[in-house]
């Protein structure tokens, strides 16, 4: 089943076109390895996806409520304790429990502590934890290993083939291998939008001055 | 929703949410003035409506780069965008919960602030109903102006630039409303126009801070 269609799309950073003729689909128990140097607009791309800015050009087609998005930043709030931050998520998205998702992040032990005396990977391991609490079948991910030591990258691989194996999807950038050898990978280089004088698309950027 | 008001809230109360720190301010403007005017009770009570309106408006001001910012910075409104939540109802209770936080112990101190004032005593009535009015406006508006500066550093006073002319008409019937319930005057005009006021930014402004946002986060 086609969880996400992307068709020719280019996306800005800053007005200025990044990537363009971009086109992918994403089928539902698939991941897909975003690739690239820094700067060709991984991050872009995703927020894109994510819908907190709009395409330059082309389509992104998908069921409605069925995307999570974890950014750099994990969006916690460093005097709530791991169990509020993880329970503000849940009644967001209107799921249930928050225990499995404790359990699987290895959080139990950590989950009466206030987010502020966490270590940046264990913040990001509850980062990763909202994602469990969507319940979301799409996840957009950007760079979630960061920070996370060798055992929890592993643990955290786990999770996201568990979330494949009942029937989600993945989309992520990534500089390091997770262990999801059935990922595919998708180099974004080859899209890296060209100059207008090359017949690139104009952004909004040069629209202002033309 | 509720779970966003109710961490708002919690917050708000924990160490650092600055909880009560609008309502101390509140104070320290309100103790001050009588300095400044000298203590003769006549010249005090006849400026108390106007001076306790001031002392509102800064109060509410204070809070008001933290509605948006914190949630900016530790990427919790990326997330809350992306969320099954519509932004319009996001921002509508970050503005109810800075009321509950700053508007309201406000409305509940007035009768003590006015005291310090010598707020004549058939006042003190007006002056509660007037700020229980008026001062959700005031933070619907906040709301507007903190969605606008969400991405800058030091917003803080472009903030207070852009929001304050926007509270003219909320301090001038507030004021208004107070004054004439003093000297048992016709009240219905002020009354109708400051409730009006408010119900009309309760209206109209949370779309706007939350398409100003959704430029913000781009």
């Amino acid at each position: 089943m086609e969880m996400l269609r992307v068709d020719n799309l280019a996306v800005t950073r800053g007005g200025l076109p990044v990537l363009e003729g971009l086109s992918f689909t994403l089928e539902a128990g698939h991941a897909l390895v975003l690739r690239g140097p820094n700067g060709i607009g991984k991050t872009t791309l995703l927020r894109t996806l994510a819908g907190l800015q709009p395409p330059l050009a082309g389509t992104i087609s998908m069921p409605p409520e069925t995307m999570a998005y974890a950014a750099h930043s994990d969006g916690l709030k460093s005097t709530l304790s791991v169990a509020e931050n993880l329970q503000f998520w849940a009644s967001v998205y209107g799921t249930g429990s928050i225990e499995p998702a404790l359990e699987r992040m290895n959080l139990r032990q950590l989950s009466e502590r206030a987010a502020m005396s966490l270590s940046a990977g264990q913040k990001r391991r509850l980062g990763l934890a909202r994602l469990l609490v969507t319940g979301r079948p799409v996840w957009v991910l950007d760079e979630p290993t960061v920070s996370l030591d060798a055992a929890s990258v592993v643990l955290f691989g786990e999770a996201v083939r568990a979330h494949l194996a009942a029937g989600g999807a993945a989309l992520m950038a990534t500089h390091i291998d997770l262990g999801l050898h059935e990922a595919r990978v998708l180099d974004l280089a080859p899209f890296k939008a060209r100059p207008p004088e090359e017949g690139g698309i104009k952004g909004s950027f040069d629209e202002a001055f033309a | 929703m509720i779970a966003l008001l109710l961490r708002d809230l919690r917050l708000a109360v924990r160490a650092g949410g600055g909880f009560g720190l609008g309502l101390a301010f509140f104070l320290i403007v309100v103790t001050l003035v009588p300095f400044g005017v000298g203590p003769e009770g006549q010249i005090l009570g006849r400026i108390a409506p106007g001076i306790l309106w001031l002392g509102a408006l800064l109060a509410c001001l204070l809070s008001l780069d933290r509605i948006f910012a914190l949630d900016f910075e530790d990427g919790s409104l990326d997330l809350l965008a992306t969320a099954p939540v519509p932004l319009e109802g996001v921002v509508t209770i970050k503005a109810l919960a800075h009321w509950i936080t700053t508007g309201l112990p406000l409305v509940v101190a007035a009768p003590v602030f006015g005291l310090l004032m010598h707020l004549e005593s058939t006042a003190y009535f007006w002056m509660i109903l007037a700020l229980a009015l008026g001062t959700p406006a005031l933070s619907v508006l906040g709301t507007f102006g903190a969605a606008l500066t969400v991405g800058l550093k030091r917003g803080g006073l472009l903030l207070s630039l852009l929001v304050l002319p926007l509270y003219v008409p909320t301090l001038i019937f507030g004021a208004e409303l107070v004054r004439r319930g003093a000297q048992n005057m016709d009240t219905n005009v002020p009354l109708l126009m400051l409730a009006g006021i408010t119900a009309a930014v309760i209206a109209v402004v949370p779309f706007a801070s939350a398409a100003a946002i959704r430029v913000n986060l781009r």
